[in-house]
Order: structure tokens, then C-alpha cells, then sequence
């Protein structure tokens, strides 16, 4: 399999959605001329041209509706939001239309729509531009919610998001977009919205992740494996629906159990997984379920505090070392 | 010839008498199921919020006699009469005010949420705004698609103030969408005027900076808004120039069933049903012009009667949705670990006290 960035799987993807179904279009700001905030849509507007890649005016609310629109009646928008922070303006055309169309009128009427932003960040960028509001977005039945980790899942997830005829969050994130990773060049490849994926194996505790905190847990499960401590990661990968089944397997496994995510601790995508294992796994649990999240403050720009505000790979072996006292390692 | 009878026959000519009927007729059913649905709300027929279209019979009509089977119309929750003078049966409708698996949304939207994908009925939405960028996006598909049609964006007066329109008005001459943004005029959003609402009490004149043409009709009667919405529909769908519609009628009650209506001055609003109500209007017009007599209005009544009976009758012998089918069309395409039918029963028989 080729090895290729985690932009370029999202690239690729969508030109060959575009090329393979006329009524698949993209939509955003900047995406076109000035081929993408962060290059996602990178040569797409020359090959495809205006009608099918559109460059839209500094209007979420307007531009997220018309898509939900333009989508009952049967075309396939793909809609870029430059950051997830700028939804918050479009938010009542998500959750009180794109999400409660097919089911409030009976089934009469799909929305099949992909709406595609950076969630997160790293990078001193500020109280209103390092958010994490997927969990919104999880909150909501109706949507269906996806964080792909690596170039292969989003790829796979990305091929699954466009072919649904459900309203999709596709959550990226933007210290992803450079990392790589194998893909596979099948042209009917997709990876199933609503499933987890084991990306490691290991015996000793389970690290609960997803987007750009599964590549972390990967590299701290390496290291912690010459400490003698078998991490097993589960990479949520849909956020809605929820593998349930694949956390609790995991978590019965190893007993012990950790969740990591970028947005903050209170009420976030940590709080759900943690409710999760202790209603089905409290009876294998050798320790409590360890949180880490992000801290809850207005993101501070001064870098040293802005560093420390957003979990890192320390802070996930903080919370291994946590759970495994009491333990010898092997 | 007395003047009256001259002056009526001389304002519907080349008018056909019988669609000038079918319009009386349409209008007479809107008005009395209305009443109805509001008889069944207060027997609790109906729950959650009821709003009626009473008062709005001639810009409802008016409208319908002016679409074709191509377009598509997105309201706001004011919509019972939309969808039946669009040709869905009355007994569907009342269903899903009773919330019964009959309804036309299966009982899961319910007075605000109605929908008929068949007559491209596109649903009523009731977050004040939400339909109108909706529907522009209908006449955006058109347009990528080539298809012939337009797109009405029905909403009440107030809704002109929210920056869904503003943004929706933008977008439309931006991209010469086929789009008429219907603004249903009476005078009031709930309990704030026009006036208190909106720095432009001209809402006609609010496209003006978008260039986007804009009129206002007397919405009471029923052929000046047919004849301004064939107009600019065909504007619309031949030049894609989008046009805003302020037509004027008189609410004749509270905003919804439930509202007494103690802002308005009571003796302006007896006034105001007396001198604005386009049913009367019309049948007025009708009979001086000779084109109906005693007969027919009488005959009409009892039709409309029979036929919101019916529904009533309809909607009652119409089966509650199963609790089993709680999750049905929670999502299009299949996916893994939702919960079913399974779940839904153990749910609702705790919720029942049968567990």
C-alpha cells in the first residue's frame, strides 16, 4: 500500500468522489481559488471547476442550510468548515434541521451530506480557534459523527461519509494533516461508520481515543511497551453511533481502562466512555477509569500556558502509571 | 345591471367561473378546518403547539393557484393550509395533528412539522428562519441540476428580522437562484408589531440592498396574489431573479390556539375580521358578479363539512404509532450499534411501570 499524508488521503478522496458521482459537489470557504485554509481541497477547483467545487461567502448559517437543502433534493454536498469553531454560527442548521429531517417527516426525505472541519488544536491559536465541539455534535441523534486517526481511516471514512444519505460530522484535526500512513489504492474501499478499531493490541490496560489523541496514545503505547506495560488502544473512530461493544471487550480484557480526548474534562466525549465501562465492565475493573482531558479554561494563547491546557503524551502516561499501581509489571 | 353587480363582473373578467369556485371552495375548507383543528385542540385532540391559518386563506390559495407540479414550498409552522390547498387529503393532515401513524409525517413531526415528499410539500420547520436557507438550497439542486421549477420560502412577517433571511437573500441574487421569499404579513410575531420589530416596516422594500425586487399584495385577496406569484415565478425560473412577496392579511387570533391575544385592542381586531376577511370578500364578489348563488354557497358549506368530518373520522380510526417503531427512521443508511425495536419496548414498558 502507498504511503501518503493524511491531507492527501482526504484530497484524493474527495476528487474521486467528485469524479465518480455528478451529484457530489464541494462547498466552503476559501476552498477554491484560494484552494483550501489548509490545502484539503488543493487543485480540485481546476479540475473539477466552479460547479462542482464552490467557493462560498462568510456565511456558515446560509451556506450549511443550503446544503441541507440542496441535499433533499438529491445532490451530495460535501460542506467545508474551515474550523469547527466557526460552526457554532451554523449550529441550529445542524442539529435542528440536518439531523431531525429524515426522521420528523417519517422517513420521506434523506440528507445526505458530509460537513468536514478541523476540530481542536495545537499552536497558540487562541480562545476561539483551539476548540473541540464534536461532542455537540455526539450528543445529537440524527447525525452520525466520525474522527478518523490515521490516512487510512480517512480515507475509508471519508469514501463511507460521502456514499451515506445521513447528515456526517467529519472531524479532522489539523496536526493530523501531515502525518502519514499506509492507504490502500481500492476504489471500493471504505472503512463503516459506527465501528471502533483495536489499533493495538496489548494485555495490561486500555487506552480509550480517537483523532489526533489515538496517534498519541499509539506513540505512548510504544514507549510504555519497553517499560513492560501492554497498552492496548481502541480507536473510537465514530463517535455516533458509539462502539460500545468494542470498548467493553477491550476493557474486559485488560481491566483497567483510560480515555483521552482534546476537549474538556467536564461533560466531554471522556465523561460518556467512562459512564460506558462502569454500567457494563464495573465488575472487571481492577481500578478506576482514569480521565484526560483538556483543561477547562478559555484557551490561553501564551504558548506555555496554551501547551499545558491541551492533554499530552505525558499526561497520558501519567494516567497509565495511575491505573497500573498496585500492578507489577510483567 | 345595479353598479355593484357591474363593477364585480368587471373585476373578474376573463376569469374562468369555475377555477374562481375551486378557489372559493379551497378557501372555505382551509377556514373550516381550522376551526375544527381548533375544536380538536381543545378537546385535546391535539397537543404541543397549534398555530392556524385563519385569516391567511387567500394568500394560501393564491399561491397554489399559481405553482406547478415542479415546485417545491418550504414554510414556516403556520402550515396546515399550505399543505392541503396543495392537494394533500385533509385526512392525513388532521392525523398528524393528532399524532397518529396515518399522519402525513407518521405522526412523528406533528402541526409544525409537516411534509409530502410527493407534492414536494417540503415541510413545515418552526426554528423562526431555519426554512429559508432550506429552501434556497431546493432551488440551488434545481439549478445544478437543470431542472425547470421554483422554490417558495413561506415565513411570517417577524422572521425578516433574523440573519438566516439576510444571509438566505445574499445567497439567492448571488447565485440567481429561483426562489420566492413569501412573507406572510400579518401585522404581527406573536405579540410584537411589524413596527416594533423591524427598522424597515416596509418588508417589501428589505431586498433592496441585494437587489433583489420586492412587492406588497393585499394577501386577502386571493387573485391579486395569484397574479403577482405567477408573475415573479416566472421570473424567477426564466432569468433566476429571486423577488420577496409582502403580502398583507389580518390575523384573525391569537398567535397560536392557546394565545388570548390580550395585545391587540379587542374592538380593532372585531374590525379588523370584518373588514379583512377574504373569504367573505370573495364570496361577496362571487355572488355579485353572479357567478355563485345561494345554492352553491350553501352546497359548498356542506361539502367542507362532509370533508373535515371525514378527516376528523380519519384521523381518529387512525392507529398511534407502535412503541417498537420508536428508532424506525432514525437513520438512511443502516449502521451498526443504534439502538431497536428490542430497546424501544424495554424502554417503554419501564417508562410505563410494566417492567
Amino acid at each position: 500500500m502507498p504511503i501518503i499524508t493524511y491531507r492527501q488521503a482526504l484530497n484524493d478522496t474527495l476528487g474521486e468522489e467528485l469524479a465518480r458521482d455528478p451529484n457530489v459537489l464541494l462547498m466552503g470557504e476559501e476552498i477554491g481559488v484560494f484552494q483550501g485554509s489548509y490545502r484539503i481541497t488543493e487543485g480540485l477547483l481546476e479540475e473539477f471547476g466552479p460547479k462542482r467545487v464552490v467557493d462560498t461567502p462568510i456565511a456558515e448559517e446560509g451556506f450549511v442550510g443550503l446544503a441541507i437543502g440542496a441535499a433533499m433534493l438529491g445532490l451530495r454536498p460535501v460542506v467545508e468548515i474551515m474550523t469547527i469553531n466557526f460552526i457554532l454560527v451554523a449550529i441550529d442548521q445542524v442539529v435542528n434541521h440536518a439531523s431531525k429531517i429524515h426522521y420528523m417527516f417519517g422517513g420521506q426525505v434523506r440528507v445526505p451530506l458530509v460537513i468536514r472541519t478541523p476540530s481542536g488544536g495545537t499552536g497558540q491559536l487562541g480562545a476561539t480557534h483551539s476548540q473541540s465541539f464534536e461532542n455537540w455534535f455526539a450528543y445529537c441523534p440524527g447525525l452520525k459523527v466520525v474522527a478518523p486517526a490515521t490516512p487510512y481511516d480517512a480515507k475509508g471514512l471519508m469514501r463511507a461519509a460521502i456514499r451515506d444519505d445521513d447528515p456526517v460530522m467529519f472531524i479532522e484535526s489539523l496536526a493530523l494533516y501531515d502525518t502519514k500512513g499506509e492507504v490502500p489504492e481500492d476504489d471500493d474501499f471504505v472503512v463503516p461508520i459506527g465501528v471502533a478499531e483495536v489499533k493495538k493490541q496489548g494485555s495490561d490496560v486500555t487506552v480509550v481515543s480517537y483523532s489526533r489523541m489515538t496517534a498519541v496514545a499509539m506513540q505512548v503505547a510504544q514507549r510504555m511497551e519497553q517499560e513492560g506495560i501492554s497498552v492496548e488502544v481502541v480507536d473510537l473512530r465514530s463517535l455516533r453511533p458509539l462502539d460500545r461493544p468494542t470498548i467493553i471487550a477491550s476493557v474486559k480484557k485488560t481491566n483497567r481502562a483510560i480515555v483521552i480526548a482534546e476537549d474538556w474534562y467536564s461533560y466531554g466525549v471522556t465523561a460518556e466512555i467512562a459512564a460506558t465501562i462502569q454500567e457494563e465492565a464495573f465488575d472487571y475493573l481492577d481500578a478506576p477509569v482514569q480521565r484526560v482531558a483538556g483543561l477547562e479554561v478559555p484557551l490561553p494563547y501564551a504558548q506555555e500556558l496554551s501547551a499545558a491546557s491541551k492533554p499530552s503524551a505525558n499526561s497520558l502516561i501519567h494516567a497509565i502509571r495511575t491505573v497500573m499501581k498496585g500492578k507489577k509489571p510483567k | 345591471m345595479a353598479k355593484v353587480e357591474e363593477a364585480a363582473h368587471a373585476a373578474l373578467e376573463g376569469e374562468n367561473a369555475d377555477e374562481l369556485k375551486h378557489y372559493y371552495y379551497q378557501m372555505l375548507l382551509l377556514r373550516r378546518f381550522e376551526e375544527r383543528t381548533s375544536e380538536m385542540y381543545v378537546k385535546a385532540k391535539i397537543g404541543g403547539y397549534c398555530h392556524l391559518n385563519i385569516g391567511e386563506e387567500a394568500t394560501i390559495v393564491g399561491l397554489m393557484a399559481a405553482l406547478t407540479p415542479d415546485d417545491y414550498i418550504y414554510t414556516n409552522y403556520r402550515e396546515h393550509g399550505y399543505i392541503i390547498a396543495r392537494g394533500v387529503p385533509p385526512g392525513p393532515v388532521m392525523a398528524e395533528l393528532f399524532g397518529k401513524e396515518g399522519g402525513v409525517s407518521g405522526g412523528r413531526g406533528g402541526s409544525m412539522h409537516l411534509f409530502d415528499a410527493e407534492k414536494h410539500f417540503m415541510g413545515g420547520y418552526a426554528i423562526v428562519g431555519g426554512q429559508i436557507p432550506l429552501a434556497i438550497g431546493a432551488a440551488y439542486a434545481l439549478r445544478y441540476q437543470g431542472k425547470p421549477g421554483v422554490v417558495v420560502a413561506q415565513m411570517g412577517d417577524a422572521t425578516t428580522n433574523i440573519g438566516a433571511f439576510y444571509e438566505s437573500l445574499n445567497l439567492a441574487k448571488l447565485w440567481s437562484l429561483p426562489v420566492l421569499f413569501f412573507i406572510v404579513n400579518n401585522g404581527f410575531g406573536m405579540g410584537t408589531s411589524v413596527s416594533m420589530g423591524s427598522s424597515e416596516p416596509d418588508l417589501w422594500k428589505k431586498g433592496d440592498s441585494f437587489r433583489i425586487h420586492g412587492e406588497q399584495i393585499d394577501g386577502t385577496d386571493v387573485l391579486a396574489v395569484r397574479d403577482a406569484c405567477r408573475r415573479l415565478r416566472q421570473k424567477a425560473e426564466q432569468e433566476g431573479e429571486p423577488a420577496i412577496l409582502d403580502l398583507v392579511s389580518f390575523r384573525f387570533r391569537g398567535h397560536s390556539v392557546i394565545d388570548a391575544d390580550r395585545y391587540r385592542d379587542p374592538d380593532n381586531v372585531r374590525k379588523g375580521r370584518e373588514e379583512h376577511d377574504p373569504l367573505r370578500n370573495f364570496a361577496t364578489l362571487l355572488h355579485e358578479a353572479e357567478i355563485v348563488d345561494d345554492a352553491f354557497l350553501k352546497a359548498s358549506v356542506e361539502r367542507v363539512e362532509k370533508e373535515v368530518q371525514e378527516a376528523i373520522d380519519f384521523a381518529n380510526a387512525s392507529p398511534a404509532p407502535r412503541f417498537e417503531d420508536m428508532y424506525v427512521n432514525m437513520y438512511a443508511t443502516e449502521v451498526p450499534n443504534i439502538p431497536g425495536a428490542e430497546d424501544a419496548l424495554r424502554a417503554a414498558k419501564i417508562s410505563r411501570g410494566e417492567a
